[in-house]
């Protein structure tokens, strides 16, 4: 269980983290969403102690990061791909992390394994490409086996089938009861991999939500009606309150409306119908909106607040 | 808060693993720094560089002293210490060891390892103690064997102009178990400096600016002033214990050697605080 209350880091007079909580709860992949420059790696630095909020606290298993007898074994971190000495091998870079906790070094060879660098074990980092470099930060922060995971865009980097690894790694890994935080940029990667959503822009939070709540809550859920009676349909639905968008065919899309009062619309108006159905956005799709949202109202500093509103009471 | 709860969150079953960790202590911050140092080939170059330097000129200036000694004037002869020219490279040696004590904080920095350190012991003073102490050791026992090599390559060639001295003479045995103290020393000054300024560059360029630069400036100060500083400075307070014959109006040797072991404390202290601080 990871809790954030009120983090806030300011940088010169840029808010970087703007009174931001959010609680991570165990057994299930928790994605951190948001533009680059939201503020996501600053936030997980300060959950684990890296950097000193300017306000605000963040506890894991219920204490500051700082007081974990056995930080490794407590909470694994991977925040950046390019943080080993690249003059160390792998292997030495593991041990020296685990003999800081007390950790068997058969521990070591144990999670090169895991993570598929046995072989490149005895290679300095610094040949590494970044793919096999992100590998090495999990094995790092896998090394204590800990019950909370805290993973800063982990597939940077990886091909396809290293992507498909990580997916997987994280699934089994929340299965197993563990907390995992994972952030990222790709909206489609997180579609596939997290169960719950914390969405940020700008450093405030725009969203704390399950991944279906999410799209749901989005306003941009239209209907898509075809029909060879387009042009007189348009008028009626217009009339019973949508906001209707003509491809100049037979294809209408329409926002504000629900499917069955467009589909009853079409059946008073003795139109016949080829197609109708609901648009679901994708994730990506929501998440544009969302912050896009969040740039817009950006000039005013209350209405950030409305628009994550506004998504809660969505859903 | 949101409408919709997550999966179940109460009834999942928080991860026990079955890895034991024994938790983080300084001895075990000591093991997992010696496995950094140890494991680094620049450790092992820097050092082998250090000691190459101070044997090399030991030679050099001893066989230089030996074949110009028929022509020599007799006060540069009355003159003549052994010592300071088995020991010449120490200067040489200084610089290397400056280097090696900045790198070896500095070195984390530069490749983002830092934040590893830091997140696997988080009270993040033990890292910084447990280098000072591996770093004092390593650059004692490592120069310790450079010295007295240098004596005894230096007493080799020395002795065919029967000009060697002897350990038995006043001030010897001090300055060949000072040298190296003051390279440990030296090696300590960089890791303090390293750690505050967090930059390679910046951190060598500091170091050897107190260290070969400040003192002819501070003799530039009028009168009293300017000779109270200059023997109080860091590098003339602790060269006093590599000197057969120190400089009369400076410190004792071994006074000295404390005065500047002091600087290092203050910078390490100073280094310490900032680190519990600063982002990483």
């Amino acid at each position: 269980m990871i809790e954030a209350h009120g983090l806030t880091k300011v940088y010169g007079d840029k808010r970087a983290v703007d009174d931001l909580s959010f609680t991570v709860r165990p057994g299930t992949v928790t994605g951190f969403l948001g533009p680059n420059g939201a503020g996501k790696s600053t936030t997980m630095r300060m959950i684990v102690g890296l950097d000193r909020p300017d306000a605000g606290t963040a506890r894991i298993g219920g204490r500051p990061y700082r007081d974990t007898p056995a930080p490794l074994q407590e909470v694994g971190c991977h925040l950046d791909a390019r943080a080993a000495h690249p003059g160390r091998t792998a292997y030495n870079t593991l041990l020296a992390l685990a003999q800081s906790n007390g950790i068997p070094a058969s521990r070591v060879d144990e999670v090169l394994g895991i993570v598929g660098l046995s072989e490149v074990a005895r290679r300095r980092s610094g040949g590494f490409s970044l793919g096999m470099g992100q590998r090495l930060g999990i094995a790092a922060a896998l090394l204590g086996d800990p019950g909370v995971l805290i993973l800063d865009e982990p597939v940077n980097g990886l091909d396809p089938e290293g992507i498909l690894w990580v997916r997987n790694l994280l699934k089994h890994l929340a299965s197993e009861g563990r907390t995992v935080l994972v952030s990222s940029h790709l909206m489609s990667e997180m579609a596939l991999t997290a169960e719950h959503l914390v969405v940020i822009g700008r450093g405030r939070l725009l969203a704390d939500t399950t991944v279906e709540a999410f799209i749901e809550s989005s306003s941009q859920r239209s209907i898509r009606i075809v029909s060879p009676h387009a042009v007189h349909l348009r008028d009626r639905l217009v009339a019973a309150g949508g906001v209707v968008s003509h491809d100049g065919g037979h294809g209408l899309e329409v926002t504000g409306l629900d499917q069955v009062v467009v589909g009853d619309v079409a059946a008073a108006a003795g139109a016949t119908v080829h197609e109708l159905r609901t648009q679901q956005p994708s994730l990506e799709e929501a998440f544009m909106e969302l912050t896009r949202d969040s740039v817009e109202y950006s000039a005013t500093s209350t209405t950030t607040t409305d628009v994550t509103t506004h998504h809660r009471s969505a859903a | 808060m949101s409408t919709v709860t997550p999966t179940a969150p109460d009834t999942v079953r928080p991860y026990l693993s079955p890895v034991r960790a024994k938790g983080v202590s300084f001895p075990r911050a000591l093991q997992s720094e010696w496995t950094k140092l140890r494991t680094l080939r620049s450790t092992w170059t820097t050092l082998a560089t250090a000691v190459l330097l101070m044997v090399g000129v030991a030679v050099l200036v001893s066989s230089v002293v030996v074949s110009q000694w028929d022509t020599t004037d007799p006060l540069s002869r009355a003159l003549f210490e052994p010592l300071s020219v088995a020991l010449a490279g120490t200067t040489f040696a200084a610089i290397a060891i400056a280097a090696f004590g900045v790198l070896t904080i500095t070195g984390e920095y530069a490749t983002g390892a830092i934040r590893g350190s830091l997140l696997a012991v988080p009270r993040r003073t033990p890292v910084l103690l447990a280098k000072a102490v591996l770093l004092a050791v390593v650059t004692y026992v490592s120069m310790l064997i450079a010295t007295l090599a240098s004596f005894a390559a230096s007493t080799a060639i020395l002795s065919g102009k029967g000009l060697d001295a002897s350990l038995g003479d006043p001030g010897v045995l001090r300055v060949l178990l000072g040298t190296p103290a003051y390279l440990a020393v030296v090696a300590l000054l960089g890791l303090g400096i390293g750690a505050i300024l967090r930059s390679t560059p910046a951190g060598i360029t500091s170091l050897i600016g107190v260290l070969l630069v400040l003192p002819p400036l501070a003799g530039l100060l009028p009168g009293k002033i300017g000779e109270t500083a200059s023997h109080w400075l860091p590098s003339a307070a602790g060269q006093q214990v590599t000197l057969v014959t120190p400089d009369p109006g400076g410190l004792a040797p071994w006074l000295g050697l404390g005065v500047m072991a002091a600087y290092a404390v203050v910078l390490l202290a100073a280094a310490a605080v900032m680190l519990r601080r600063r982002d990483a």
